[in-house]
């Protein structure tokens, strides 16, 4: 009999070169299996031999592996401290099953949580996601139960389902590890919250940056429309634009429109989808609804931090050793995050910074790495944990580049709608561009014209640029209409008060302990 | 119009965006697909068939023009360089694609385009080239992978 080789088809390994492993594997006569990612990126690709892992391989490495001298053995991978110290629910199936069988998801739990939400019917489905106390996982945070009841409760003469998997934040790959390793566990949950709302049809709106995922999740739609009927469910695809991911410009896109933000009231929840009442939940929180449902909610909430139930999958990414997906429990510090399961920097270097939330997250100096992982503490720190990707800096990194980066990313990805945003962020960046020269600035020829009474005569110094800096952060983050622009703030003004002397002020005083 | 690079002739072009529109005629919110699909036929949404989408969705010409201008992936001119995708987005800057980009800087025979994520951030830098993904990019790496666009677009 040959021996079976599992290896993963997740578009991460597959950049890694798996599938390059996989034919060298078929080549020496074993057969392969295309499974999920176990999502310990660094050791990708990863070859599955009975439980027993071997990675990073190449192909030239194959003979070894089979000869049982490979130096890349890393033993039993579900004994991985990587892999042990997790509690996986939402990622149960990480590692073990085929994407895209039907058999392997039925055979390992799936649609449990969906035959139970049909036994139980509408309103005890939702009583039970409101006793888990899930609370929406693309960045706000807000209780997917009272959100469920708000529809449920809307008329309308139809409802919808819509799924956030316009995953545009740097250090967040969870969504895409969903979708391309465990499709029918979001097509489960998006079911059960049809039912639970009255819903007839449902979007996945995905963004073409991950084709791969585009793909499984088409072939996860066809395969299982007869287990979800009468609900009916449709991939849509994104166009490049990171503002769609604001769940407003999102509806405008799946509309055919531009993806302009809606200004809030009315909700989604009431009139959202062509007007219509619908229900907008990322993949991670739809994700989690089967486990959910299948256990109860009492079982999910008895984990957590807070007000923060249940587990996060959260992203250690950026230069960091041991990078991947690490679901827990919230309330885990960061400094465990950053430093024992992802090990310090790739480089080898002293860690100096580390963006948590994305894009629009602040970035914490190691002195935060006391934080727990939840909602409340990282916004008590005038952070936000956002979709849970954790992006690490090394010290070489400059820090009024990045501010300098947030402010770019923001002009570039404005959907141009509310001034503060639009304008500012490129006034941002003509700042911090002053800030980084040291330049300071005389009055141009327009402020110096006579009848420009209330324009400023006197030359600006770093001083005023900084304060300016500071200003524009205000307006934007207060005068915003979405996170886009009103969290832009967060990475720039963190970096500017956590690394002061990137932006040639003096270095950070030692605060004497309390 | 310039760079039509795509060499369809009119009426076939015409032909094809009538079949396009039609498979999408009954869908709500029909727009992003048409879209997509005209996009991947000919490389970019000719000017051409702006007029042809606004009267199949009822919508005025500006509409469908200030769609297509919001969203990075359509064009309206035909691109003629191979393009490659490099990601820039913070993680890929923590693993250094900053350095890698200015090596490139000079590069005249492929189009290195910035891509914002593609999920792949525990193993940058990342490019993508058509539905490719690759990973782990250092300067000898990359470069392999202009060598190689720019063969396979000779080809």
């Amino acid at each position: 009999m040959s021996t079976t080789v599992r290896i993963s088809d997740d578009a991460l390994a597959i950049a890694c070169g798996a599938d390059a492993v996989a034919a060298a594997f078929v080549a020496a006569g074993c057969q392969v299996e295309r499974v999920s990612s176990w999502g310990m990126h660094w050791l990708e690709p990863l070859a599955d031999i009975d439980g027993h892992g071997f990675g990073p391989l190449s192909p030239e490495d194959v003979a070894a592996v089979l000869a049982g001298t490979s130096p890349l053995a890393i033993g039993r991978i579900d004994a991985h401290p990587f892999i042990a110290r997790q509690q996986r629910l939402t990622f149960a199936r990480a590692g073990r099953t085929r994407p895209t069988s039907l058999d392997d998801y039925a055979a390992t739990g799936g649609w449990v949580g969906l035959h139970r939400a049909r036994e139980l019917g509408p309103e005890a489905t939702i009583a039970e996601v409101t006793q888990s106390g899930l609370r929406g996982r693309g960045g706000a945070g807000f209780p997917a139960g009272i959100k469920w009841t708000t529809v449920a409760r809307a008329t309308g003469s139809r409802k919808y389902i819509v799924c956030n998997a316009d995953e545009g934040d740097s250090a967040t790959f969870a969504d895409r590890m969903v979708m391309e390793g465990d499709p029918f566990l979001l097509i489960e949950g998006m079911a059960i919250a049809a039912h639970a709302v009255g819903a007839s049809h449902g979007y996945v709106y995905i963004r073409s940056e991950y084709p791969h995922a585009i793909a499984k999740m088409r072939a996860a739609v066809d395969l299982s429309a007869a287990i979800i009927a009468p609900f009916r469910m449709e991939v849509r695809v994104g166009a490049g634009s990171y503002v769609c991911g604001e769940e407003t410009s999102l509806l405008n896109s799946l509309e055919g429109k531009r993806g302009e933000v809606r200004a809030k009231p009315p909700l989604p929840a009431i009139e959202g989808l062509f007007g219509k009442p619908t229900v907008v939940n990322n993949v991670l929180t739809l994700a989690a609804v089967p486990w959910i449902l299948a256990h109860g909610g009492s079982h999910y909430a008895a984990v957590g931090f807070g007000r923060s139930r249940g587990t996060m999958p959260i992203q250690i990414a950026g230069n960091v050793r041991h990078g991947g997906l690490f679901e827990a429990g919230f309330g885990i510090t960061l400094g465990e995050l950053v430093m024992e399961i992802g090990g310090g920097s790739g480089s080898g270097r002293p860690v100096r910074a580390v963006q948590v939330g994305g894009p629009l997250g602040a970035y914490h100096t190691p002195d935060d790495f006391h934080l727990p992982f939840d909602y409340e503490s990282f916004a008590a720190a005038d952070g936000l944990i956002g979709h849970a990707g954790i992006s690490v800096f090394d010290d070489t990194a400059d820090m009024s580049a990045q501010a300098r980066f947030a402010m770019q990313f923001c002009a570039v990805e404005s959907c141009g709608k509310c001034t503060p945003c639009r304008i500012g962020s490129t006034r941002g960046v003509e700042v911090i561009d002053r800030i980084r020269a040291r330049s300071g600035r005389a009055a141009d020829r327009v402020e110096a014209l006579p009848q420009m009474h209330n324009a400023r005569k006197a030359p600006r110094s770093l001083a005023d640029d900084i304060a300016l800096l500071e200003d524009l952060c205000e307006t934007m983050k207060f005068g915003s209409l979405c996170a886009m622009g009103g969290f832009t703030p967060y990475p720039v003004l963190s970096a500017l008060r956590n690394f002061p002397q990137d932006f040639g002020l003096p270095g950070p005083v030692q605060e004497a302990a309390e | 119009m310039s760079g039509t690079a795509t060499k369809v002739p009119p009426a076939e072009l015409d032909a094809e965006i009538a079949r396009i529109l039609a498979v999408h005629a009954d869908r709500e919110g029909a727009m992003l697909p048409i879209l997509h699909d005209i996009q991947a036929a000919f490389g970019h949404v000719p000017e051409t068939a702006i007029p042809a989408i606004a009267h199949a969705l009822n919508l005025s010409r500006a509409e469908v023009h200030g769609v297509i201008s919001f969203y990075h992936d359509f064009h309206v001119e035909h691109d003629p360089l191979p393009v490659i995708r490099l990601c820039r987005a913070e993680s890929c800057q923590a693993r250094g694609v900053e350095a890698l980009a200015a090596a490139f800087a000079g590069e005249t025979r492929v189009r290195i385009e910035p891509i914002y994520c593609l999920g792949l951030c525990t193993v940058g830098p990342n490019a993508m080239i058509g539905d490719a993904v690759h990973a782990r990019l250092d300067t000898s790496r990359f470069a392999a992978l202009v060598e190689r666009t720019v063969v396979e677009q000779a080809a």
